[in-house]
């Protein structure tokens, strides 16, 4: 359980960055934290793992209070893959990338080795083991990045931008991961711009402006409401678009999912091809 | 990050700034050099004293102080070391003649870092390139110094980003002893230097796509011209220059010391 409550913070650069968040993600729940650049997405979840600490107000993880305790310590419970694996990858094989974190938290190397094993196999790098991280693409670098935050089983998991230089394939992967994910309880936060990807999602959507959180709900209702994107700089997804023309047809508006959206679509049409005959 | 930021251009508009980058580089190399023919405390109490108006003019005080409180460090790293050199060549003995002497090397450091400071405090890296190659240096050779100088903020914040990555896998950057914590830093290190030749490599093709040395001849939009301060500076530099030659040879300076009655 995660608990922000009334946070500020102000950079040492003057910058005031949070003014005032106050926001709840229960265990297991899946949470798209959206906004324009510079709204403070990035710097709220840097303070779920302590990065940051809040100038006011305080954060919760797990009934601990974040300005209390080290990164070293929330990182056990709190995951963070940063947007560019190039920010973390140093070793020389992947293996050791991944072993890294769980040498940091004292893993015993017989439990290092299994961990390896799992996360690898659980991101399709099994054959890269032992090859230097820097000669893979980006794709797989990025999935290297993920592999070694997930190697040791964090609760809570906040991913900053996963979709950025992924292929279509590689999103719809890292969806059906994400759901895997939820299906054993973990907590996911992710920080993005990908309308789309959160579309197909569906999950709690947080939007943030200038600081401030201005929406907090289900996907699909926050994703369809013009207003509140336009504050926030973002654009409908493409099916909401659709829909948003086709209302004057008696479709329902906020629909996002494109299964749901063809089911809509299919029933109209049964029903006009009725009518003619 | 204390350091760099004493020495991190602020754009403002002041006397100083305004200054023709070439004659405040020929102030700080003379500034230099007066401070490293003096070796006698009074001296070198005035340099420091000296440079004290132009960063009151050119309203950098903040950033000039938070350059000297990173130096502090070293600056004491060299006192003790004088005091400890002289203590054990000089028979054992601790007096005021050593004390002074090693408070004066501290305070030759000292100048050097304040000049440093107030040079790089108000001259901004596209004034400092212009001023290299209006110096007739290579074109190449400027554009190299001015992109080293704007890319360590970028490099700065960079470290910070890494840093942050590799502790939310659990690295403890402080934990250890010495060794240890030095070797704490390849996780950040090879990140960034990595990433730092990516991006060069980058900038470089980035440059040649834009025509980089399409001509021989490169003409630039601003001039650099000498206005009334860059002649008054130069005036101050004679000045200093005439009184440090005449001081050095007809003058005996006195000790502080000697002042107090000590030998």
């Amino acid at each position: 359980m995660l608990v922000v409550e009334d946070v500020q913070f102000t950079y040492p650069s003057g910058v005031e960055a949070l003014k005032g968040v106050s926001l709840t993600v229960k265990d297991g729940e899946f949470v798209a934290i959206m906004g324009q650049n510079g709204a403070g997405k990035t710097t709220l979840v840097k303070h779920f793992n302590g990065l940051l600490k809040p100038t006011r107000g305080s954060v919760r993880v797990n009934n601990v209070d974040t300005s209390k305790s080290s990164v070293a310590t929330l990182a056990r419970h709190v995951g963070f893959v940063f947007q560019n694996p190039d920010h973390q990858l140093f070793c020389e094989t992947v293996d050791d990338e991944i072993a890294f974190a769980l040498k940091n938290f004292g893993y015993e190397q017989c439990i290092i080795e299994k961990r390896i094993t799992w996360a690898v196999n659980l991101l399709g790098l099994s054959q890269y083991r032992k090859t230097s991280p820097f000669m893979l693409s980006g794709g797989e670098r990025k999935r290297v990045a993920l592999a070694s935050v997930l190697a040791w089983d964090p609760q809570i998991l906040v991913l900053d931008e996963p979709t950025i230089g992924q292929d279509h394939r590689q999103k719809e992967n890292l969806r059906q991961f994400i759901m895997q994910l939820q299906t054993q309880g973990k907590t996911i936060v992710i920080v993005t711009h990908d309308v789309e990807f959160v579309a197909e999602c569906n999950p709690r959507v947080v939007l943030m402006r200038e600081g401030k959180i201005l929406a907090d709900g289900q996907g699909k209702q926050i994703l369809t409401n013009p207003t509140l994107l336009e504050q926030a700089s973002i654009v409908l997804p493409q099916i909401a678009q659709i829909f948003k023309h086709l209302t004057t047809q008696g479709f329902p508006v906020n629909i996002i999912d494109i299964y749901e959206a063809k089911n809509l679509l299919m029933e109209k049409l049964e029903e006009r091809k009725h009518e003619c005959l | 990050m204390s350091v760099f930021d004493g020495l991190k251009f602020r754009k403002i508009y002041s006397p100083v700034h305004n200054l023709d980058p070439r004659m405040k580089f020929i102030y700080v190399i003379i500034v230099f050099a007066v401070a490293i023919i003096f070796s006698s405390m009074i001296p070198l109490v005035s340099l420091f004293l000296m440079q004290v108006p132009f960063v009151m003019l050119a309203r950098v005080q903040k950033q000039w102080l938070r350059s000297l409180r990173g130096a502090m460090f070293l600056a004491l790293f060299i006192f003790s070391i004088n005091i400890a050199t002289n203590f054990f060549t000089q028979g054992y003995t601790l007096n005021a003649k050593n004390i002074e002497d090693a408070a004066t090397m501290t305070m030759r450091f000292l100048v050097l870092v304040e000049s440093f400071s107030v040079f790089f405090l108000t001259t901004s890296p596209d004034h400092l390139g212009l001023a290299l190659e209006q110096s007739k240096i290579p074109y190449e050779f400027s554009f190299a110094f001015t992109t080293a100088v704007r890319f360590v903020p970028v490099l700065a914040e960079e470290a910070q980003t890494i840093m942050d990555a590799q502790k939310a896998r659990g690295l403890e950057l402080e934990k250890g002893n010495f060794l240890k914590r030095i070797r704490n830093y390849v996780p950040v290190l090879i990140p960034l230097i990595v990433s730092a030749i990516r991006r060069s490599l980058e900038l470089a093709e980035a440059m040649e796509s834009r025509a980089w040395g399409a001509t021989k001849k490169r003409t630039n939009l601003y001039e650099l011209k000498f206005h009334r301060g860059d002649y008054v500076l130069l005036a101050l530099t004679i000045g200093v220059l005439i009184v440090t030659i005449y001081a050095f040879l007809y003058v005996p300076i006195p000790t502080i010391r000697s002042f107090f009655g000590f030998p």
